[in-house]
């Protein structure tokens, strides 16, 4: 079927962003911590190391890698860094190094990918002995002035001390000396038992310029002489741009110059973006919309249909002998289920601003990859690494999308086109909703198989659908095999299935229509939870078991899943009585390895109207580095998932996506907000994200609940289309 | 050219009468902490008050709002000290991304200075702003944090 077959567009890009940033630079593996001639920063304060500035009146300017899009890294990342620096917490600010200085030092600060909730928990080793390095040479620095031994001295609060004399000195003072010494080969780093910055719920540091509308997102950069475009990408993917008809809008106000974008796109170049807009709407554009011109959500469902039973198929996670335990079972459950796609709709529409000149590119934007856009900006400008950059700014919302640099690359070819001239491309909100990178449409056939005496023999959960790694990164797969497909259903790993069962098939029937997905936060394991803690409640109706205590019985080997979901359970008063008319209903997951669970209550007025009252929601990250910040991401994910449950799903008419606005595709409000109780219950060993799991047990919890409200079971999302809404 | 009053300040714009009020804010003002999010008054981002009242600057144009006092976020604190809901918006850290936060401040402050001590019906009923990173329960709290200060 060739209108599925999927774009490759991507891969080039990525072959490209590897090289560019040194092939064999291993993620934390080289990380040099200074050394004998002080780095300097740009107001030419020294740096101790590449993490930590200290200025001369003692302010400590923490460098952050991970980008900030809401989800509170800067600020945890900065509490990891100070507690082991043992500076004034008061004192600390935070700066982003940019990609091309991270390529220029060797990869000194690592990886700057910020997704898969990986912002913390897979740098707080390197950044913790980035502080710890620091503190240790800033009070050898101070034991060289006093002439003592360093083991006399000890440091706290930005202030150290000659704990004999009582000589004090502060970090600001010493700094300059510090930079200068040879880093220690290895430091010891805290127990976070012991913590007293990181560990608490502390307040963002990125809040104030937030509510003065001070902080400058990629929307709001300005520089010198900038003008500003609007583009149109050819609506259905796999097609091109055919013609336009600029004449059509010559002497309109402010419009400079109309470029081709790629093969595929139009912009309208203008002194604003108003004006840009406006002729770009006037102008007539033909596209070619190519193969995929013909495709529809009905189409693709009945592909994903057929891959639903037999065939070839992925296995992820499998024991004992599915077939014979089915064929041998006392009864047997089945369901089928759907999730379709979701586009990310950060509030800030996507936008970059690329400056380009015959030496030199430089790009401003908000990216959840400095790193990725860096390489973008190189393949799009053809220029070396030496000549571009990128300055990150603060995100409008990211949620996996700003992950990608389709934008980027946008930018960069308009600027080329017009040499000198600083352009913001600013996509419309109709662009955005049209273009995304969209959460993969999946559908799942599960049979379940019960003994006499009513347990649970046999499970086999086929998966129907898209593989996001197929399209965005190829490298990503397993001799064919999307690994991530079996995010939450694996047999071991930070995203492991919940349940031991004697004889279990997963599976997975790959089928890449030509929308393009992406990694929507919280990724599979939105439709993966959905549909395996509905069908575990179908599973306990079956054999007429409270959902519970049916779940108890195959949680025994899985004590962290279990503890996360007794503690809901007992929150909400599980086996004891709600209030009139209230349901409740539970779901748990393990990914980004962390685990959560969630308990809903709702009431259902006239079996369509669903009023949300009251989520408990309990999250085990291993350590907890701003349990404030985490209750947060906590909530909000429920706005997020709840949303994609309610409101969400983007279908395909003509080979385009239909919706195009938040009156097509809604987002929840206020109004329909249920108070969100959080249990965050670190149990220590290991390190969890937090940004994306619970997203994915919203909607479970919520769905179970109704279906104890009206025995019905829903198993498509979203509800719109089954005219369910909030009450 | 159209004369905006905004934040106090008489502006003498080069923009053309029927263009939005957002774009004429953002681009030819040059204040850009009203943000953009949808164009169609859906999302409240670009929410600023006219003559008092929280408006979606998206949907009104320039000569509807010619003559008439716009507040914008920048023009919210006043002789350096913050409005009550910017402060209280940081003594309960309701922000994520920030990037919907101008719009629902400017919904909040419009609330509060026509009812002081909203209810939970009152907040449902005037704040309508979409964040996507979903910081409604923080934006419910901080605004009884206020009235019950």
């Amino acid at each position: 079927m060739n209108k599925h077959v999927s774009p490759q567009m991507n891969r080039r890009a990525f072959v490209i962003g590897t090289a560019a940033v040194g092939a064999g630079l291993a993620l934390g593996l080289d990380i040099p911590f200074g050394g004998p001639t002080a780095v300097r920063a740009a107001d030419g304060s020294p740096e101790v190391n590449a993490w930590v500035v200290i200025r001369p009146d003692d302010t400590v300017v923490i460098r952050i890698a991970r980008s900030e899009m809401g989800q509170g890294t800067l600020t945890g990342l900065a509490q990891l860094v100070a507690e082991e620096l043992e500076c004034d917490w008061s004192k600390v600010t935070t700066e982003f190094p940019s990609p091309g200085q991270n390529v220029a030092r060797k990869r000194v600060w690592g990886d700057f990918s910020t997704g898969g909730s990986r912002g913390i928990r897979t740098s707080q080793d390197y950044v913790r002995k980035g502080g710890a390095t620091a503190r240790v040479m800033l009070i050898q620095a101070a034991a060289d002035e006093w002439k003592v031994p360093a083991s006399e001295c000890s440091a706290a609060n930005s202030v150290i001390t000659h704990t004999p004399s009582g000589k004090t000195t502060t970090y600001g003072k010493v700094a300059e000396a510090a930079a200068k010494l040879t880093p220690p080969a290895d430091v010891k780093l805290k127990d976070p038992k012991d913590w007293k910055i990181a560990g608490k719920g502390l307040k963002r540091l990125d809040t104030p310029d937030k509510v003065t509308g001070t902080t400058v997102y990629g929307i709001d950069v300005k520089l010198p002489g900038m003008l500003n475009a609007a583009i149109k990408d050819c609506p259905v993917t796999g097609g091109k741009l055919k013609s336009y008809d600029e004449t059509k809008i010559v002497g309109m106000k402010g419009v400079k110059k109309v470029v081709k974008v790629g093969d595929t796109a139009v912009a309208v170049v203008a002194d604003t973006f108003w004006h840009a807009k406006t002729a770009l709407d006037a102008m007539p554009i033909v596209w070619d919309e190519g193969p995929n011109a013909k495709v529809s959500s009905a189409s693709i469902a009945q592909w994903l249909s057929e891959g639903l039973e037999g065939g070839p198929a992925y296995v992820g996670n499998s024991n004992g002998d599915v077939t014979t335990a089915l064929a041998g079972a006392a009864k047997k459950v089945e369901a089928v289920y759907s999730y379709p796609y979701q586009n990310h709709a950060t509030l800030e529409p996507m936008n970059a601003t690329a400056l380009y000149t015959a030496d030199k590119c430089e790009v401003w934007c908000g990216t959840q990859n400095g790193e990725a856009a860096f390489a973008a900006t190189l393949e799009a400008s053809e220029l070396s690494a030496d000549k571009c950059d990128v300055h990150k700014l603060m995100l409008g919302g990211g949620f996996g999308r700003r992950g990608q640099t389709d934008y980027v690359r946008q930018a960069v070819l308009i600027a080329k086109q017009m040499p000198g001239t600083p352009i913001k491309l600013l996509w419309t909100r109709e662009e955005d909703m049209t273009h995304g990178r969209y959460h993969p449409v999946t559908q799942c056939k599960m049979t379940a198989g019960f003994d006499a005496d009513n347990n649970l023999i046999a499970w086999h959960m086929r998966i129907s659908g898209q593989s996001i790694q197929f399209t965005l990164r190829p490298e990503g797969l397993q001799n064919g095999m999307d690994p991530s497909t079996f995010q939450g259903l694996a047999p071991k790993g930070d995203a492991a299935f919940g349940y031991s069962v004697p004889n279990l098939m997963i599976d997975h029937s790959m089928r890449n229509p030509h929308i393009i997905p992406g990694f929507w936060r919280g990724v599979n394991v939105n439709h993966n939870a959905l549909y395996v803690e509905c069908f575990v409640d179908e599973m306990a109706l079956a054999v007429k078991q409270d959902p519970l205590e049916f779940r108890r019985k195959l949680m025994k080997d899985h004590p962290k899943n279990l503890a996360v979901l007794e503690a809901v359970a007992d929150k909400i008063g599980w086996g004891k009585p709600a209030p009139q008319g209230v349901y409740r209903g539970l779901a748990h997951y393990n990914g980004f390895g962390s685990y959560v669970a969630a308990a809903a209550e709702v009431s259902v007025t006239d079996g369509s109207r669903i009023k949300v009252h009251r989520i408990v929601a309990a999250t085990d990250p291993g350590y907890a580095v701003n349990p404030a910040q985490i209750e947060r991401q906590v909530s909000g994910s429920f706005v997020y998932g709840l949303t994609g449950l309610f409101y969400g799903g983007c279908t395909v008419k003509d080979g385009r996506i239909e919706q195009t606005n938040f009156d097509t595709y809604n987002s929840m409000r206020i109004n329909e907000m249920p108070k969100v109780e959080s249990i965050v219950m670190p149990s220590g060993g290991f390190w969890g994200g937090v940004g994306e799991p619970t997203i994915c047990v919203a909607g479970p919890a919520v769905l179970n609940a109704y279906f104890a409200a009206t025995g019905k079971r829903i198993r498509s999302v979203p509800l719109r289309d089954q005219n369910i809404t909030f009450a | 050219m159209a004369n905006l009053t905004i934040n106090g300040k008489a502006l003498n714009l080069d923009v053309e009468p029927d263009t939005p009020l957002l774009w004429a804010i953002r681009e030819n003002a040059g204040l850009t902490g009203t943000k953009y999010g949808c164009g169609i008054a859906q999302c409240g981002a670009c929410t600023v008050h006219i003559d008092g009242v929280a408006t979606r600057s998206c949907g009104v144009t320039v000569s509807e709002a010619d003559g008439k006092q716009i507040t914008t976020i920048e023009g919210l604190a006043a002789n350096g000290v913050l409005h009550k809901v910017q402060q209280a918006w940081i003594e309960n850290d309701v922000p994520q991304c920030g990037y919907c936060q101008s719009g629902m401040i400017m919904a909040v402050a419009a609330l509060l200075k026509e009812k002081p001590k909203p209810t939970d019906q009152d907040i449902d009923d005037a704040i309508t702003n979409i964040c996507r990173c979903g910081t409604f329960q923080q934006v419910r709290e901080a605004i009884h944090a206020i009235t019950n200060a």
